[in-house]
């Protein structure tokens, strides 16, 4: 009988082996290794047998089951493989023939600097203030110490803007107006930058545009000096353009501020790039907006980013900056 | 401004490196543009009398020329000017000489005439621009002699200096002299010229009458006679040449050196073409004319000051420009000269208004010194006997006006320090102002100043602490931290910009900058009101008109691609537009928009980029109602309505006017009002519990009339599903048989899940019965 079982048990291993699909193993399955089985057939018998007999015979059965459970399972790996890999392979994709129609936009170039200055600022502990770019007067020249005819108004050419008398509304020639709008709405201490389009009436070049964008510092507390200007404007160097570079102030002119000054930036290899312009305060500023000059003294910082801009990407001209052509706007 | 060292170094004995004087002149706020090496490079070049002139056979352009170059041994020469003739005196450079530039003399041959050299312009010797013709020289030189010698040329250094407007002092080279030396700790000396006095004293000759004090502080007239206006000796050529200015003629010439020398302004006239003899200083009236010395007639008005004759009639415009009609010339004898000092307001205001800036109004509209009229007409009166042999009157006619106010002005060392976070004494102060001609005079540890009169600049301590941090030095002063920590941010605004930019990036689209300026008829043609405010002063009229809108700049935009075969191209703004002022207000209705177009798409893909939006600002309440907008097509178009405002528009691009803008593409639009919508609640996400328990879905299809909108009926079944709807999903919108003709079929998934339980299947009926007895009842909707 042992013989019988271990023949019947080698005759189901190699059927089992031999199961061509998955089919085709469920139903050997059901057929070599369910109750109604041959060697299920066997196990009902057993207790016909004495009990040596039945030891034996049962041991051999329960050796014979488990060989034809183990084919059967080898081989139902095998086919799993078999059709997984079928699968995959039916499934391949060329992920170099793919193009979807989704791909990411562009922030402007102005707009990168414009953040990255800002960002440098607000680490400084500046706030950003923003104010309108169509202005009155007041704010654009007079509160700034700009009062009619001053011939400093000469150095900026300014657009009019044709509401109220000529020369009452003006596209903002400068940021400065929203130092004026700080000033007159927070009381200080301002620690602040003003970053902005503004507008000038000049015919653009390659250096210059007629709108093009500044950004621009204003503090005011007790006990600012010139000193805490030449320290910030140096603190912005390093933290914007890199540890390796330092910054001058020389004399200059702006009716806003005095003393006032140019600021010059110097590069690790020497040269100077001409950045902007700065200075304390003027009195006559900090008194138009109801600030006391004796209490309060300031300092404010000013300069055009899309040069910094064109600078960062090599652009040549300035004025390609203001293209809209996507090929120019997704390069960067 | 331009200044030669030689000319600085009659002030001060400067020397050392000139590149180091030019640091320091930069220093001083005198920022160097240029500084050039002049007057070299001229070995080689001599004194030459023409001998003979010959003509080339079949050569009508050049001419033989033979010169005595002063070595008894003739020479010919090839050249071709034409304005030399026999017995001139002209520059030769021979073989081997090198002119400016590195251009080397060599033999030459030219139509088989041999030249041994070339005669030279002004221009070749690297001195003016003059090329007309060649260079003539003072017959009373000697052949033979050194060029530079005969000019009296030295190698010089020339810079070009930006003056501020706060700088009269420096529109002189006399001036910048000062400042240098005051720096240098060098002694500065102005000229004292010696006047030979004679003859009719000058108060009996001429008169001055001041009608208008407030414009003209002084005036002075000096008489001048037995006057030879002849040519400018050569130091004096030079010198104007140098300086950018043209020799006219010697009397010319002297007045404009002065002015260099000194920075003030002068006008000779011809005394015998002055009417009435004398002058009479008054504001122009209207419809007053005169014609300037460059032959333009001038219509003048009451702000412009005119000199005019002792009669009244207009002989100049006050300090701008000269009248014709007393012009110096070569058979004037007489001089009567004019030293002035005028407002500088007024002057700046008639030479903007005539579009006309001359050296004059350049010095007059900073604020001349008052005070050097007395030696600016002495180094003139010199000047013209040395050069010109002229007799100087004894005397002079001196009226003054309404000059500006001195008053001493008090100095605190204390503010001094305050201001430029320095720790300089009272002395070290003063010093520093002493060295520049401001008087100081010690009250307690403060100063009483007086400021200089070339300093019309200069009024206020402000101003004076200025002065001395400028001598002390701006890179003295060690830059200092400030003071105390504080914390930076952006505001929620600025955030949420940066947010909306981001997430428009995220979207695949590039922010553009269109120029915020339109061309008249351009919102017309985008089909928007014509309510663009206008520039009084556009550069060109194509850009004359504020947008109200991004919509022509971003159409523009995509139409600028596509002309250039970039199709499909997605673009966002975020910028200002301009409206017109509410009542009683005077600057414009200005709003910050956010703005996507993308080319190629429908208005699906506006309503996307709507919902990024609303999703980056969690915008609570946001609804989309079908209406027709101006420049939008008219039905594809929407408002974006929260909280019951209109806050932005959608759908796509009219095409009418995208055929006006040659667009072949479909254009979805998206503009949304920031200004307003910010203003508006939104940014609130509170926790909602996500359900650890099993949800339930209902598919739900109904047979609704076309013009009810599909956010509607989703009003109607959120509330009928109430709390237990957990999302809504429209999945499939079918028009065609069977539903009826003008109706369509909204089919919509409801998730209905809760966070406590998991729901009943009475439950679920429930909501089912609730929300299709909802929707039937409120839309004229069937269950399909």
């Amino acid at each position: 009988m042992i013989d019988e079982i271990d023949r019947i048990a080698a005759d189901a291993t190699t059927r089992a082996e031999a199961a061509a699909t998955l089919e085709d193993w469920r139903a050997l399955d059901v057929e070599l290794n369910g109750k109604k089985s041959t060697l299920g057939g066997f196990k009902r018998r057993l207790g016909e047998l004495d009990p040596d007999e039945r030891r034996t015979v049962g041991a051999a059965l329960n050796r014979a089951q488990e060989q034809v459970r183990a084919a059967l399972a080898a081989r139902r790996a095998e086919l799993d493989a078999a059709a997984r890999h079928a699968q995959l392979a039916a499934e391949r994709l060329d992920l170099t023939e793919l193009r979807p129609p989704h791909q990411a936009g562009h922030l402007h170039l102005v707009t990168q600097t414009m953040e990255r200055l800002e960002d440098v600022f607000v680490g400084m502990g500046f706030t950003v203030a923003e104010g309108p770019e169509v202005e009155d007067d007041w704010h654009n020249f007079t509160a700034l110490n700009l009062p009619a005819h001053h011939p400093a108004r000469d150095m900026q050419d300014t657009f009019f803007v044709e509401l109220g008398e000529l020369g009452d509304v003006v596209m903002r020639t400068h940021t400065s107006p929203v130092q004026i709008r700080v000033m007159e709405t927070e009381p200080p201490p301002i620690y602040s930058v003003m970053p902005g389009r503004v507008y000038r009436q000049e015919t653009a070049d390659a250096t210059h545009l007629a709108v093009f964008h500044q950004i621009e510092g204003l503090v005011v507390d007790r006990g600012i000096t010139f000193a805490h200007l030449a320290g910030t404007i140096d603190t912005f160097t390093k933290a914007y353009f890199g540890e390796g570079f330092s910054s001058r102030l020389r004399p200059s002119y702006f009716p806003f501020t005095e003393p006032s000054a140019e600021f010059d930036i110097q590069r690790p290899d020497g040269s100077w790039l001409e950045l902007g312009g700065c200075g304390m305060v003027n009195p006559n500023v900090l008194r138009n907006c109801g600030l006391d000059p004796e209490e309060w003294s300031g300092f404010a910082f000013g300069f055009g980013l899309d040069r910094l801009a064109g600078m960062r990407h090599g652009v040549p001209d300035l004025r390609e900056i203001m293209s809209v052509d996507i090929r120019f706007l997704a390069q960067f | 401004m331009k200044v030669l060292l030689s000319w600085l170094r009659e002030f001060a004995p400067f020397d050392g490196d000139p590149e180091h004087l030019g640091e320091l002149l930069s220093d001083l706020g005198l920022a160097v543009e240029e500084m050039q090496t002049v007057g070299e490079g001229l070995d080689g070049v001599v004194v030459a009398r023409i001998l003979d002139i010959r003509a080339i056979d079949g050569a009508d352009k050049i001419r033989l020329v033979d010169v005595d170059p002063g070595d008894g041994e003739a020479r010919q020469i090839v050249c071709g000017a034409a304005n030399i003739a026999v017995g001139d005196t002209v520059p030769l450079a021979t073989i081997g000489a090198v002119l400016p530039g590195g251009f080397e003399i060599a033999r030459r041959k030219m139509r088989g005439q041999e030249s041994a050299g070339m005669l030279c312009s002004a221009r070749e010797l690297g001195f003016g621009a003059d090329h007309a013709g060649i260079l003539q020289l003072d017959g009373a030189l000697q052949p033979g002699t050194p060029l530079r010698e005969a000019l009296g040329i030295e190698p010089d250094v020339l810079y070009d200096l930006e003056v501020n407007p706060n700088r009269p002092d420096a529109m002189s080279v006399a001036g910048v002299a000062r400042d240098l030396a005051a720096r240098m700790g060098l002694p500065f000396t102005l000229p004292s010229p010696r006047v030979t006095r004679t003859g009719e004293p000058a108060d009996a000759v001429a008169t001055i009458e001041l009608a208008d004090p407030d414009l003209c502080g002084r005036f002075q007239a000096r008489v001048l006679r037995n006057v030879t206006v002849g040519q400018s000796p050569q130091w004096l050529a030079n010198r104007l040449t140098q300086l950018g200015m043209r020799p006219i003629n010697a009397l010319v010439d002297i007045s404009n050196y002065v002015m260099l020398e000194l920075g003030q302004p002068n006008h000779p006239y011809d005394l015998a073409l002055v009417p009435g003899g004398g002058f009479r200083v008054r504001r122009g009236r209207d419809g007053e004319a005169l014609t300037t010395l460059d032959d333009v007639e001038r219509r003048v008005s009451v702000d412009d000051l005119l000199i005019c004759g002792a009669d009244d009639t207009p002989i100049g415009i006050a300090g701008v420009m000269g009248g014709a009609s007393c012009e110096i010339s070569a058979s004037t004898t007489d001089v009567l000269l004019e030293m002035a000092w005028f407002r500088p307001m007024a002057i700046s205001r008639t030479s903007r208004r005539l579009g006309l800036r001359t050296e004059a109004s350049a010095r007059f509209d900073k604020g001349c010194d008052p005070e050097v009229i007395d030696l600016a007409a002495d180094r003139f009166c010199q000047l013209a006997a040395e050069i010109c042999g002229a007799t100087t009157a004894p005397g002079a006619v001196d009226v003054r006006g309404e000059l500006p106010d001195r008053s001493p002005v008090r100095v605190r060392t204390a503010r001094v320090n305050a201001v430029l976070g320095t720790d300089l004494d009272a002395p070290t102060v003063a010093g520093h102002l002493e060295s520049i001609g401001f008087t100081t005079t010690p009250v307690g540890a403060d100063h009483d100043v007086v400021v200089p009169s070339w300093r019309y600049d200069s009024s206020a301590e402000i101003d004076i602490i200025e002065e001395v941090a400028r001598l002390h030095g701006y890179s003295r002063i060690a830059p200092e931290p400030l003071p105390s920590s504080r914390t930076g941010r952006l505001t929620e605004r600025q955030l949420e910009r940066r947010a909306l930019r981001r997430a428009m990036v995220g979207m695949g689209l590039a922010e553009a900058m269109p120029l915020p300026f339109l061309a008249p008829g351009e919102l017309t043609r985008c089909g928007l009101p014509d309510v663009g405010i206008s520039l009084a002063n556009p550069l060109v009229a194509d850009e004359s008109v504020l947008r109200t809108s991004l919509l022509p700049g971003l159409v523009q935009a995509v139409a600028h691609n596509a002309t250039r075969r970039q199709l499909g191209v997605g673009l966002f703004e975020i910028g200002h537009v301009f409206r017109p002022p509410p009542a009683d207000q005077l600057l414009p209705d200005e709003r910050e928009c956010l703005a996507a177009i993308r080319a190629g798409l429908d208005a699906e893909g506006a309503v996307a980029a709507w919902q990024v939006v609303a999703d980056t600002l969690a915008v609570a309440d946001a609804t989309v109602v079908n209406a027709e907008v101006s420049g939008l097509h008219p039905t594809r178009s929407g408002l974006i309505v929260v909280a019951g405002e209109a806050v932005g528009e959608l759908g796509e691009i009219d095409p009418e006017v995208l055929a006006r803008h040659d667009i072949g593409e479909r254009v979805a639009w998206l503009q949304v009002d920031l200004t307003r919508l910010l203003a508006l609640p939104h940014g609130d996400r509170p926790y909602r519990l996500v359900s650890r328990f099993p949800s339930s879905d209902i598919d739900l299809a109904f047979d609704v009339a076309d013009p009810v909108p599909v956010t509607a009926v989703e009003a109607t079944v959120r509330t009928a599903a109430a709390d237990l709807l957990d999302s809504l999903q429209l999945f499939d919108v079918f028009r065609g048989a069977p539903v009826g003709e003008g109706r369509r079929s909204l089919a919509f998934s409801l998730r209905l899940q809760a966070p406590d339980r998991t729901l009943t299947d009475d439950e679920v009926q429930g909501v089912r019965q609730a929300v299709i007895a909802a929707v039937e009842q409120a839309h004229d909707a069937k269950l399909r």
